[in-house]
């Protein structure tokens, strides 16, 4: 049985199984996104993470993703993990691999999938810094959503 | 009634993950109004919502049975 292409796991994330799934006689490339904590933003040193999701509709969210990508670019394969709960600098917090026949669909494809990551999937990182901690929201510095709800594309 | 879940600075804020609001037909933009009162929630303004795990406009209406997140500015990746 194929294993799940959209995941969230609380465990460290291994990019050997998240690359497997991808895998294919049709490809010719394989382009992987690795996101890791980062120690330093702006100046003020991350000690470490905590990532919340709302699991079930992040996993929906992942899944729609993988549709977008796959209406856009003609025979790619994508998977997705995100890990939740307590990370440390230079854990992997999201792992992204996506099969093409070739290389210039699988880098855009990658490309695409991370910022929509960070656009509609009902995940959410505090920072615990050194001198206090934060819930981050504004990535994207695109706080507000005039429309009540961010550019979601359907089907 | 409606189940209402909660995240992030929300969760915080109100210190609850889910609230079971005694309702049976409003808008989400009704519900936000309320919810911002009840719990001194100004930030819910500024967060999206989701009705059965699908993102919701500020008219729609919910309903008793259904589960209403309030989703803060995401922050995944």
């Amino acid at each position: 049985m194929d294993k799940k292409l959209f995941e969230i796991v609380e465990d460290p994330i291994q990019m050997e199984e998240v690359i497997e799934k991808v895998t294919r006689r049709e490809a010719g490339a394989i382009t992987t996104f690795l996101g890791t904590v980062r120690e330093w933003t702006n100046g003020r040193k991350t000690i470490y993470l905590e990532y919340q999701a709302y699991k079930p509709m992040a996993i929906k969210m992942l899944a729609q993703i993988g549709e977008e990508v796959e209406g856009k670019w003609k025979d790619t394969k994508i998977a997705i993990t995100h890990r939740i709960g307590h990370l440390h600098i230079s854990d992997i917090a999201v792992a992204i691999a996506v099969s093409s026949p070739h290389r210039k669909a699988a880098y855009e494809a990658n490309e695409y999938a991370i910022e929509r990551i960070k656009q509609i999937v009902p995940i959410w990182k505090k920072e615990h810094w050194e001198d206090g901690e934060t819930w981050i929201g504004d990535q994207l510095e695109k706080i507000s959503y005039p429309n009540g709800s961010p550019n979601i594309e359907r089907g | 009634m409606i189940t209402v879940l909660l995240f992030a600075e929300l969760q915080e804020a109100t210190g609850r993950e889910r609230i079971e609001v005694e309702v049976n037909d409003m808008s989400v933009s009704e519900l936000k109004d309320w919810m911002k009162r009840k719990y001194s929630l100004p930030q819910i303004d500024r967060v999206m919502t989701a009705v059965n795990e699908e993102y919701a406009l500020p008219t729609d209406r919910v309903k008793s049975g259904d589960v209403v997140a309030f989703i803060p500015p995401v922050s995944g990746g």
